[in-house]
């Protein structure tokens, strides 16, 4: 068959050179306006961060307190962090994307060839999915949950640093390719062949690989330490059922990463083996079967959904009790709930192709395991509703993105279950109205409750509260701009247009395209204002501080130490009796002990975790562009990284009683003064 | 603040509404097609079914967002009240019914329009006629072209599609590259298109007219530019068409479907006036080029025990032979010594009932 690269040829040179592989100096896309001012961009804010780190001395600190660090908070902001400085790259292909399309759709062609188009909205897919999404569950459920199970920290603190930065890793690499090469053009899971050596020969599809490779093990490495965590380090009293449901969300989550995590990485290593060694795994011909690799993508792909919302369903059951003043109602069919959304989510993955000639049986039952998944989450939402009844409702910032939430949530569902059914999928599937669905389900759900969640305890992490009004200039900014720019989708869908178009043969869709081009301004206001928002409270940051530890009056156990926490979280582990633990100790009249310190076990920094990431981070470089010396080099030397940490028997360390003394006198005093 | 918003929604709205009503029509739930139809039906009917839930809880959460606040001291206040066994059951029931309905409405509707079954009606009033033998489309998807084949007139399109108003169609699709997806949305719901398998669909057009068909399913630089034209025409107009086809001097034969196979965009219309004996065989065993192997003919080694290094040799044996017309003459070359039991061998491996193959019950013979 002939070979399609010809038509946009591909860069790096066709034969691996023995010292620099494939890569030239015609790699850096400098052609490209688009790309070559986003290089400048980039490169003058590098130089200027840098520039400032080296001037305000800050090297050793972020060394120190923050690349090396094992705390899991801190772990848990670097996520945040990551999570949203790749949202900004993500919504910088979004934004590209709509206004193209507007323009093509209007007639005039757009601005992108469709070889930099189908890389911006492959780059879109996978940043979004894999570096912002997942970061920003992966850090609350890092930061909040061993707080919320009065641990001091995660079961294998230094497993969680090299965890994050695998993560990182795959950014980087995804980053890389922006500026280095190309991306993938095959949309974000890759179907083979299309993802194959036949039709993409290029290095995007290996930086796509190598990528998610890295950071897949990442995730899985992160999956069972939070489970590991969960089992073994909740405070005495905590049973199961007394757990936060932020929690048991969290649980349920790890779970289904641990078992699909891994079905992803050997999936993505099949599809690695067919490019670089020659297997047919996922080809058309020699036996291979592409449609094995839509199953298998799709096992992991699937339960990745429930990945993302379960921990901002958790997120959401903290918030609506919290700002209602009232117990969650429904707890018991809460935690089921979530249970049988765990288990459920196996056993629908094959609703994302009925059209590949599925016989009628098997689509039917695909499609009816799909619905079923709706009664536990329509008993979730019910249960958050009969919260807000007979409660009394502060309308803070994290309650308008529940209320927002609540009210575009169940949209997005009713048009998930219609797409549950094979027949109506026939039509709609690979449809613009899907791609409206599951941003209405990923925008108006995971978004949503991941800025409910970031208002909500931004305060317990840096000690004092975000600025409202920002805060609700951001919340307007999305739900507009979200209503915008995915209801014409809706329409579109309706209408016949199907995704991934770069060209339109009429300009009957403009008005609907330019709607949506402007639904995704109104976004960027609402991105725009949330870095406003961080700014504004760091600057007003005296006024908004939280003496307490307690601004919202919170009810779990995170609210009971200070903000921010200490490093060791809790100077004594809490005893819990009561689900609520917080809301029940301060019924009972709860007083802070302050007396009889005892040292505190404590993990010790390490920088394994940075150092094998930066290695692998070589390696999968090395694999993209065919350096195999570098390959062997870098792999080498992770490996022998890896075995000397393991002789590294200084790992731990005990906080003396008289520092712990000194940081909770220092505490009881900033509460007297407060209480005055 | 309050206000810029309000006012703001308000123009939003506005321009949203204005810009539905200057729209075209959905074609997906108003098409002249049968099936599609029907499709666009069921959408109406599960939104219309899951609308008994949605709306009450959307109008719930307003009106319980709106009566519970802060500033509203009138209403009741009842922090302990977190459970509630009638509301659990109401809870878990109402939607509980109405997914059992809609999973009824599911399982009888994706049965019903299996794309594989032959059609049941002609269109709400009309039944089939049985005397009616549909008629079949073989479909290529192609970098970045679609090439039909109409087997039963011996002609064949690139980029263009015609079919008679209220007769039904049979589709059969492949494809010579990545997986695409075959679309008409005035026509019925899409099937994949994807290389050395075959799919099929039947489907049927009620009005004449032309239609936009393309590919739904990213396939590369060309995908968008995948596009073609879906005439639906009287029995005299489709004679037309037919005939203005056949008027051309152009065979579709290997070596014009190698030429056309080579990756386009924005390939023009063409018409072939003859297929090539045994074309759409070669294609689904992506064999069409000279020095190809046939999938069955790979998979016929297979099923014999492989090749290996004489599997080398083989291959220069079964060059030109399309195995699955003719096992008997590969196996004779391919294991002279168990000659005697070849029929028996040939039945075990075969997935066709056997024909004039004896009835054996001797169990599976070992192939080594």
């Amino acid at each position: 068959m002939a070979n399609p690269s010809t038509l946009y040829p591909t860069a790096g040179a066709p034969e691996a050179h023995p010292i620099f592989g494939k890569l030239t100096w015609e790699v850096v896309p400098l052609y490209d306006p688009v790309i070559f001012t986003t290089l400048i961009g980039t490169v003058v804010l590098g130089t200027t961060l840098v520039a400032a780190i080296t001037y305000y001395r800050l090297w050793g600190y972020l060394w120190r307190e923050w690349i090396t660090t094992i705390d899991h908070k801190k772990i848990g902001i670097m996520y945040m962090i990551l999570a949203i400085v790749m949202l900004v790259r993500g919504f910088a292909d979004a934004i590209l994307m709509r206004t193209h399309q507007a323009l093509a759709s209007a007639g005039h062609g757009g601005y992108l060839d469709a070889h930099h188009y189908d890389q911006v909205f492959t780059a879109h897919g996978v940043i979004m999915i894999f570096f912002v999404a997942m970061p920003f569950v992966t850090g609350f459920m890092n930061y909040i949950m061993p707080l919320q199970i009065g641990a001091r920290d995660v079961a294998f603190p230094f497993l969680n640093n090299f965890s994050f930065w695998l993560t990182v890793s795959g950014a980087i690499l995804i980053m890389m390719s922006l500026f280095v090469g190309e991306f993938a053009t095959t949309g974000w899971l890759a179907y083979p062949p299309l993802s194959g050596l036949e039709f993409s020969p290029g290095v995007g599809m290996d930086y796509f690989l190598w990528s998610l490779n890295i950071a897949g093990i990442g995730t899985t490495l992160s999956g069972i330490n939070l489970i590991v965590t969960l089992v073994k380090m909740r405070a005495p009293g905590m049973t199961w059922m007394k757990m936060p449901v932020f929690c048991w969300t969290t649980l349920c989550t790890n779970v289904l990463i641990v078992a699909t995590f891994p079905v992803l990485t050997a999936t993505l290593a099949l599809l690695t083996a067919d490019r670089y060694i020659g297997t047919h795994f996922f080809t058309s011909e020699m036996g291979g079967n592409p449609m094995m690799y839509v199953n298998l993508i799709w096992i992991w792909g699937h339960p990745e959904v429930y990945i993302l919302t379960l921990p901002v369903f958790g997120i959401f059951s903290e918030v609506v009790p919290t700002f209602t003043g009232k117990r969650l109602f429904g707890y018991t069919s809460m935690v089921y709930a979530t249970c049988v959304i765990m288990i459920l989510s196996y056993i629908v993955w094959l609703h994302h192709f009925f059209t590949m000639g599925a016989g009628a049986n098997v689509n039917a039952f695909f499609g009816i395991t799909t619905m079923v998944i709706s009664i536990p989450t329509g008993a979730k939402l019910f249960n958050w509703l009969f919260t807000m009844y007979k409660g009394r409702i502060r309308y803070e910032v994290p309650m308008l993105w529940v209320i927002g939430f609540m009210l575009t949530f169940v949209i997005g569902g009713m048009t998930g279950v219609l797409l549950a059914v094979p027949p109506a999928d026939y039509v709609l599937h690979n449809s613009l109205f899907l791609v409206a669905h599951f941003h209405n389900v990923i925008i108006g759900g995971v978004v949503f409750g991941i800025f409910a969640g970031i208002n909500y305890w931004f305060p317990k992490a840096f000690g004092f509260r975000l600025d409202p009004f920002w805060g609700k200039v951001s919340f307007w900014g999305w739900i507009i701009g979200f209503y915008l720019a995915f209801m014409p989708l809706y329409v579109l869908g309706l209408m016949g247009v199907t995704r991934r178009l770069s060209q339109f043969e009429d300009t009957v869709y403009a008005g609907y395209f330019i709607t949506a081009a402007v639904g995704s301004a109104f976004v960027a206001i609402g991105i725009v204002a949330f870095f406003i928002q961080i700014f504004v409270s760091i600057r007003n940051r005296e006024e908004l501080r939280d003496t307490t530890g307690d601004p919202w009056d919170g009810r779990t156990l995170e609210w009971s130490t200070s903000s921010p926490p200490p490093y060791y979280n809790f100077a004594f582990t809490p005893r819990v009796y009561e689900l609520d633990a917080w809301t029940h100790m301060k019924q009972c009249g709860y007083r802070r002990k302050t007396d009889d310190y005892t040292p505190i076990h404590m993990p010790r920094y390490t920088a394994t975790g940075a150092v094998l990431s930066g290695l692998m981070t070589v390696m999968g470089f090395a694999f993209v562009w065919h350096i195999w010396w570098l390959v062997v080099l870098s792999f080498l030397a992770t490996v022998v990284y890896g075995i000397a940490h393991t002789f590294n028997y200084d790992r731990d360390y005990h906080i003396p009683a008289d520092e712990v003394r000194e940081v909770e006198t220092a505490r009881t005093s900033v509460l007297a003064r407060a209480a005055e | 603040m309050v206000t810029i918003v309000v006012r703001l929604l308000r123009i939003v709205s506005l321009l949203a509404v204005a810009v539905i009503m200057s729209g075209c029509r959905m074609v997906v739930l108003d098409p002249p097609g049968d099936v599609a139809a029907q499709q666009g039906e069921l959408i109406v009917y599960a939104t219309v079914l899951m609308m008994i839930v949605i709306l009450p809880v959307m109008a719930l959460t307003v009106f319980f967002a709106w009566r519970y606040r802060e500033s509203n001291t009138d209403a009741t206040y009842d922090p302990d009240w977190d459970h509630s066994i009638s509301l659990e059951i109401v809870v878990w029931s109402v939607p509980l019914a109405i997914i059992i309905c809609l999973a009824g409405l599911t399982w009888v509707a994706t049965h019903r329009l299996n794309p594989y079954d032959p059609l049941r009606r002609l269109s709400a009033e009309e039944p089939i006629d049985p005397t009616v033998e549909p008629m079949v489309v073989q479909v290529v998807a192609m970098d970045w072209k679609w090439l039909f084949l109409y087997p039963e007139y011996g002609v064949a399109t690139v980029n263009e599609a015609a079919a008679i108003v209220d007769r039904p169609i049979e589709f059969r699709l492949t494809s010579t590259t990545v997986m695409n997806s075959f679309y008409v949305p005035a026509l019925a719901g899409q099937i994949y298109a994807m290389a050395g398998m075959q799919t099929e669909l039947n489907a049927v057009m009620n009005a004449p007219g032309v239609y936009d068909g393309f590919s739904a399913n990213y396939s590369g630089a060309g995908f968008s530019q995948m596009r073609f034209k879906f005439h639906a025409l009287d029995d005299g107009g489709f004679q037309d068409w037919v005939d203005s086809v056949a008027s051309e001097t152009r065979p579709l034969d290997r070596a014009a479907f190698v030429a056309l196979d080579k990756p386009s965009v924005n390939h023009p219309i063409i018409r072939f006036d003859s297929i090539e004996e045994g074309l759409w065989d070669r294609i689904l065993n992506m064999c069409v080029g000279e020095d190809e192997i046939c999938l069955n003919d790979m998979q016929m080694v297979d099923a014999l025990g492989g090749g290996g290094v004489a599997g080398l040799y083989n291959r220069e044996l079964f060059r030109g032979i399309c195995s699955a017309d003719d096992p008997r003459a590969l196996f004779v070359m391919l294991r002279p010594s168990l000659k005697e039991r070849s029929e028996e061998i040939i039945a075990a491996v075969s997935l066709l009932p056997p024909q004039d193959v004896t009835q054996s019950a001797s169990p599976r013979p070992d192939l080594r």
